[in-house]
């Protein structure tokens, strides 16, 4: 293990030329915390940052459109002389928040229904099975858009049929997990040395469900929204006066070929950064929870 | 105290032969009892119904001083498994696997030979040998009346085994515990029993 460490730190004097985030005295597990906050931070300053952009600060400024990326305006202003930088950011703090939520409600159903199942066994799990079956069998992109009719679209139609869409995939690994676990020895001596059902679905099932967990959140969080961004697209989402990166995108279409590529491209960009950060947090929980990783860094 | 299976007959669920039928087997507190025979003749099969791990057929039963074992409280019949790496969850570091119990006494944690540095550690940062210590301790406790051995020491070098066996029986011989001991080594057994019965002549499966 010490060896490993000091690898580590020689590969990490080897790259004393490059630009370093953290400073180089913090051992591999305090970097790996100190990454996984930094970027927590800036997701939430996205998030934050974009919740206070009023409409008042998107005005129209007819004199100033098409302004080109630069000075005062750092990602260029729209066809009406909008401030894209602006327009950016309050789009992606509603695809921030549409994906959080669909994975946290996606999550909770996964995890309800994926211990409920193996724990109750019998009917309740063949009815689990047969749920999963069933919402997995049909194309979920017109599921999306009837329950997003059917809640009368806008960011809550999404939010609902993101979820009752998505939660699928994550049920059937928990579920599988919880299966395998339950007939774990490690369960069975807790059982025998008096322990009841909550103490081991907490202590031993949970710990084993935590990293599907948060894998399954990353794999969701792009998904929302890129539906949120097709559903919007096709006009059963999010109204157009909304700053949706989505929306934006689908405008952008149109003055592409006339060459304002900034309508498209710092959008399109931010909205994959944000989704990379969302994987790089990710993967830094897993590395810090799981044993195998946890004092090896990334 | 005295354990005691009765007519104990038992078939895996998909099997159709007996691997148990009509067995009897009793351990008095404080005796020192090995159970032998040859591979697939039920030895931890009868270990499992004796520790409350599975259910024997209609007719048979396992009873503790005349009363069936408790469900869903603590087993005074603890059961050790042949491999520790398989019966510790890897998610927990060994202080909470050992401690999930109750504390061992301190004396007894450097008796087994566990060493304080070993209890920050996750399983897979742990030896067979190391890991089946911590197994042992946490079956070790004060309200076990019996400890039913499967094979416990195996697959351990012969000075691992000798101090863990040090450690069992002088604890069996303090608290009056009975101990069952499964295993192949003919040899092992002859040093440790005063009993030792033979399940295959006391077992004829179909």
């Amino acid at each position: 293990m010490r060896e490993t460490v000091e690898l580590h730190k020689k590969q990490g004097v080897g790259r004393a030329g490059g630009v370093r985030l953290l400073p180089a005295g913090l051992g591999i597990r305090e970097r790996t915390i100190a990454s996984a906050v930094l970027l927590t931070g800036i997701f939430l300053f996205i998030l934050i940052g974009g919740s206070l952009v009023t409409d008042d600060m998107l005005r129209v400024d007819l004199t100033n459109i098409f302004a080109p990326p630069g000075g005062s305006h750092l990602f260029g202003t729209d066809w009406v002389g909008r401030d894209m930088l602006l327009r950016t950011l309050a789009g992606l703090s509603l695809s921030i928040k549409i994906g959080v939520l669909c994975s946290v409600f996606s999550n909770i159903v996964a995890v309800v229904l994926g211990i409920l199942g193996p724990t109750l066994g019998g009917k309740v799990d063949a009815l689990v099975s047969w749920l999963i079956d069933l919402v997995l069998s049909v194309p979920h992109a017109i599921v999306i858009i009837l329950i997003s009719l059917a809640c009368g679209g806008g960011m809550k139609g999404i939010v609902v049929g993101v979820t009752l869409t998505h939660w699928t995939s994550l049920t059937r690994v928990i579920r599988a997990e919880v299966l395998q676990i339950k007939e774990a020895e490690y369960t069975k001596i807790s059982e025998k040395l008096g322990k009841n059902s909550f103490y081991i679905a907490k202590e031993h099932i949970l710990p084993h469900v935590l990293p599907q967990l948060v894998v399954g959140t990353v794999l969701i969080f792009p998904h929302a929204i890129l539906h949120e961004a097709s559903i919007t697209f096709l006009g059963f989402g999010l109204p157009p006066h909304e700053p949706a990166i989505g929306v934006i995108l689908a405008e952008s279409m149109q003055y592409l070929t006339s060459g304002s590529w900034w309508l498209a491209f710092f959008p399109g960009a931010s909205l994959i950064l944000v989704s990379m950060l969302v994987d790089r947090v990710g993967k830094n929980i897993e590395t810090l929870i799981s044993p195998a990783t946890a004092y090896k860094g990334i | 105290m005295r354990l005691k299976a009765e007519n104990i007959s038992f078939r895996y669920p998909c099997g159709h032969n007996y691997v148990l039928k009509d067995v009897d087997f009793e351990v008095e507190s404080g005796e020192i009892v090995g159970l032998s025979a040859p591979s697939g003749y039920g030895k931890s099969t009868l270990g499992r119904i004796l520790a409350g791990y599975e259910e024997p057929e209609k007719g048979g039963a396992v009873t503790l001083d005349g009363r069936p074992l408790p469900k869903n409280l603590f087993n005074p019949v603890q059961l050790i498994f042949q491999h520790p790496e398989k019966a510790v969850n890897p998610k927990w570091k060994m202080k909470k696997i050992l401690t999930e119990s109750g504390t061992p006494p301190a004396e007894l944690i450097s008796a087994m030979g566990i060493q304080e540095g070993w209890m920050d550690r996750w399983p897979a940062e742990l030896s067979g040998g190391e890991l089946q210590r911590f197994c042992v301790l946490r079956a070790l406790t004060p309200k076990t009346r019996f400890l039913i051995a499967d094979e416990m020491t195996t697959m351990l070098d012969a000075v691992t085994q000798a101090q863990i066996w040090q450690v069992v029986l002088a604890y069996a011989k303090e608290q009056g515990m009975g101990v069952v001991v499964i295993s192949h080594e003919r040899a092992l057994m002859e040093r440790l029993c005063s009993r030792i019965v033979d399940l295959e002549q006391a077992n004829s499966p179909v």
